[in-house]
């Protein structure tokens, strides 16, 4: 069976035993849309992307038949990028002078999914530079002399995190960490990103993770937040950045792990979600898309991606759902997602991207890779397994669904900071 | 290459560095400036995603920073907050400061509106302009623009997120709902696939009618209509779940949803929302009444195989996992 590309009307049927996950041929029959005789602007984009997604599948096949360690993560140049980025940014980063916390965690934490170690210098500067961000006000601003923000200290908190040292944790102020954080919570329990900035859903997942990852939370920071959250789920089953908007899946991710972390998950609509969640996995690109009839982009490979260990979290602690599940397997195509990202998603000179013909940046290798780590990966409650497609040398380290840090760096930070009386 | 970030500001690639201007005076150099002293970025050593800011760029930061240090309110702190602001619209300092700086001096909202909108123009995707229209609307009270706005906005880009959280903003607090639905209906006449379109049109229902019975029969027509015509849209296919989660019957018993699945089995629809649907009707019934379960869970059974094998093996796991638990629930 050479031919993997299907329309709509012609099935070869499969027994299910049979469908193995081998890379001699893709993983799963790959389906076309169907415009059905009514093209519309969101087809003819969808149209488009198919396109050229087959086209480098095709490619791929061929150059699989003469190299069968394809596909292959180019981890070394994506390491150079990556390592070159931590330290130096070209002008054209000027647009993300007030994100360069978030340049640091996205960089640090591609790394750490490499398993590349960090020198001393490396450690000391980047603890040095997050200093300066931090406001005596509380919290990180996106560089030196920014006000507090939610987003570029969420950043920071996460990128000392991965340094892992009592050094990198002393320097979070976690007396005014609380305070900031108390002075962006409304009355309903959200939070602003920034005092006098806009509500939504990332700002109460960015205050939650930081809370419990530095041991600062009371009964009064989190009072009200988890309905709050809930209220942003819609009648499509994904939740949006603020009541009544469109579901998203960057938005459905904050949500679901904040709900997590507070403890409320098992009360959003669970199967409403789980079917969202699903369909958001294109039947053609095998990568997932961020909202209802909207293109693949490979950042999405973790925001939707991790969605499925929380579900499975949640449907395992269900008596109704637990029996049903399979410990080894997530809820999406995880070979699909690994072809996605290693076959489309690499650029020629290292690091990733949203899907072909977009430029490479810190941000889609950071969520791409984190992705890859999610789809490889499943760590069921009771046994797990690892499924790599191509090389067994694409393994990334595991990345912990909530936190997109590494375990034992996450593990690491709540053993230290558990240990600390709740505020200075 | 230019490398852009996607996350909070996606800016276009059209930001240029524009030191070649002939009559572009550095701060440094202006003679009315020259009691400020420039707080210039002193990072260390070792760079630490440390940017290759441009000359401008560093000259107009480096005397923002001196400005909020000192707390200075004056015409010529504005002025300098636009000049920041077209280097990098993207930064929240900047906005929020401008925001004091505007109080403090009683600036016109309207001028100020419009400002805003020159900068949404070039980056509409950006949050913090459009977190800045909403406060400077707050302030004057006045949204007359404001459908205006998000209209050609959203005629450029039918699904821009923000747009559409700014309008259903000002709908919601200023009650502007009127002409919504014909808004909503329009959009998808150009395009029954934009989703956003149909999230507005559940957004309208719910903050205006409600779901009354008489609404819930208008809108399954409306849906279905839209079914037959384009079967495999997945946002006529929610929608069409979103109105039943409102109607006691649930998925079964609708007459309007009866005659769709009359209609779909007898053009033979291999469309997967179509059999996953059934699926869920299926369980519904098995779940009210227990009698039913014998013939309907190989049948459930069945389309699921189906689903997980041929009309959309991506998502075999998940078929797979409603069958167990299915089986689960309802075999003996």
């Amino acid at each position: 069976m050479t031919s993997f590309t299907i329309s709509a009307n012609s099935l070869q049927t499969e027994p299910l035993e049979e469908i193995t996950h081998q890379f001699i041929e893709l993983c799963t029959p790959r389906i076309h849309l169907d415009v059905e005789g009514n093209p519309t602007v969101t087809s003819d984009e969808q149209v488009k992307v198919e396109s050229t997604i087959e086209h480098l599948l095709e490619t791929f096949l061929e150059n699989h038949e003469i190299d069968d360690t394809l596909p292959r993560l180019n981890r070394l140049q994506i390491v150079d990028f990556v390592r070159h980025g931590l330290s130096k940014l070209s002008t054209s980063y000027e647009c993300l002078d007030a994100s360069r916390t978030w340049v640091c965690y996205w960089n640090l934490h591609s790394l750490e999914l490499l398993e590349v170690p960090l020198a001393d210098e490396t450690k000391d500067a980047v603890i040095s530079f997050l200093n300066l961000c931090q406001n005596p006000t509380g919290g990180f601003g996106g560089g030196p002399f920014q006000y507090s923000h939610l987003a570029p200290t969420y950043a920071a908190v996460n990128a000392l995190v991965i340094l892992q040292s009592e050094e990198a944790y002393k320097i979070i102020n976690r007396t005014n960490l609380y305070n900031f954080l108390m002075n962006c919570r409304n009355e309903e329990g959200a939070f602003a990103l920034h005092v006098g900035g806009e509500v939504d859903v990332r700002g109460t997942y960015c205050a939650v993770v930081v809370a419990k990852l530095t041991g600062i939370v009371d009964q009064k920071l989190f009072s009200g937040t988890s309905d709050w959250i809930l209220k942003c789920q819609t009648y499509e089953g994904g939740f949006a950045g603020t009541p009544n908007q469109e579901a998203h899946g960057g938005y459905t991710f904050c949500a679901l792990a904040a709900l997590t972390l507070l403890g409320q998950e098992s009360k959003c609509n669970i199967r409403c979600l789980l079917r969202w969640a699903c369909n958001r996995q294109m039947k053609f690109e095998g990568g997932f898309q961020g909202r209802t009839n909207k293109l693949v982009d490979g950042c999405y490979s973790f925001w939707q991606g991790a969605l499925f260990p929380l579900l499975h979290f949640l449907l395992a602690k269900s008596d109704q759902y637990s029996e049903a599940l399979d410990a080894e397997k997530w809820l999406f195509n995880q070979e699909a997602l690994q072809e996605y990202l290693l076959v489309c998603c690499q650029h020629p000179f290292g690091g990733l991207l949203d899907k072909p013909g977009r430029p490479r940046d810190f941000y889609h290798t950071c969520y791409g890779l984190s992705g890859l780590s999610i789809a490889q990966h499943v760590n069921g409650l009771v046994s797990g397994k690892t499924s790599i497609v191509g090389s067994p040398n694409n393994e990334l380290a595991l990345t912990h669904p909530i936190y997109n840090l590494g375990v034992t760096a996450v593990m690491s930070a709540l053993n230290y900071f558990n240990s600390q009386p709740l505020r200075i | 290459m230019a490398d852009k970030e996607l996350k909070e500001s996606p800016t276009d690639s059209s930001d240029e560095c524009s030191d070649q201007e002939p009559s572009y005076i550095f701060y440094r150099d202006r003679p009315e400036w020259n009691d400020i002293v420039p707080v210039e970025l002193h990072e260390g050593p070792f760079p630490v995603v440390a940017i290759a800011y441009s000359d401008r760029f560093k000259d107009i930061f480096n005397y923002f920073r001196a400005i909020v240090l000192k707390n200075e309110i004056s015409e010529r702190a504005f002025q300098l907050t636009s000049d920041a602001l077209e280097l990098n619209p993207a930064n929240y300092t900047v906005w929020q400061y401008r925001r004091t700086v505007l109080k403090g001096l009683e600036k016109n909202i309207q001028k100020e509106l419009s400002f805003v909108r020159t900068i949404i123009e070039d980056h509409p995707k950006n949050y913090q302009v459009w977190h800045h229209r909403r406060v400077l609307v707050e302030w004057s009270g006045d949204p007359s623009s404001e459908l205006r706005l998000t209209e050609i906005v959203l005629a450029q880009d039918a699904k821009n997120y923000h747009a559409w959280q700014h309008r259903q903003w000002v709908l919601e607090t200023f009650k502007l709902f009127d002409h919504e639905l014909e808004f909503v209906e329009r959009l998808l006449e150009d395009d029954i696939r934009n989703n956003s379109a149909w999230n507005q049109r559940y957004f309208v229902v719910k903050q205006t009618s409600g779901f009354t019975e008489d609404i819930i029969n208008r809108e399954l027509t409306f849906t279905v209509n839209s079914i037959k015509i384009v079967c495999n849209n997945e946002s006529a296919w929610n929608y069409l779940r979103g109105i039943l989660s409102h109607c006691p019957t649930g998925l079964n018993g609708h007459p309007i949803v009866e005659e769709l699945c009359q209609f779909l089995d007898y053009n033979k629809s291999e469309a997967p929302f179509y059999f996953s649907f059934l699926v869920d009707r299926m369980e519904e019934m098995m779940q009210s009444d227990p009698l039913k379960r014998e013939v309907l869970l190989p049948k459930a059974d069945q389309v699921l195989q189906l689903l997980a094998t041929k009309m959309d093996p991506i998502r075999r796991e998940y078929w797979l996992f409603l069958s167990r638990y299915l089986n689960s629930q309802f075999a003996n």
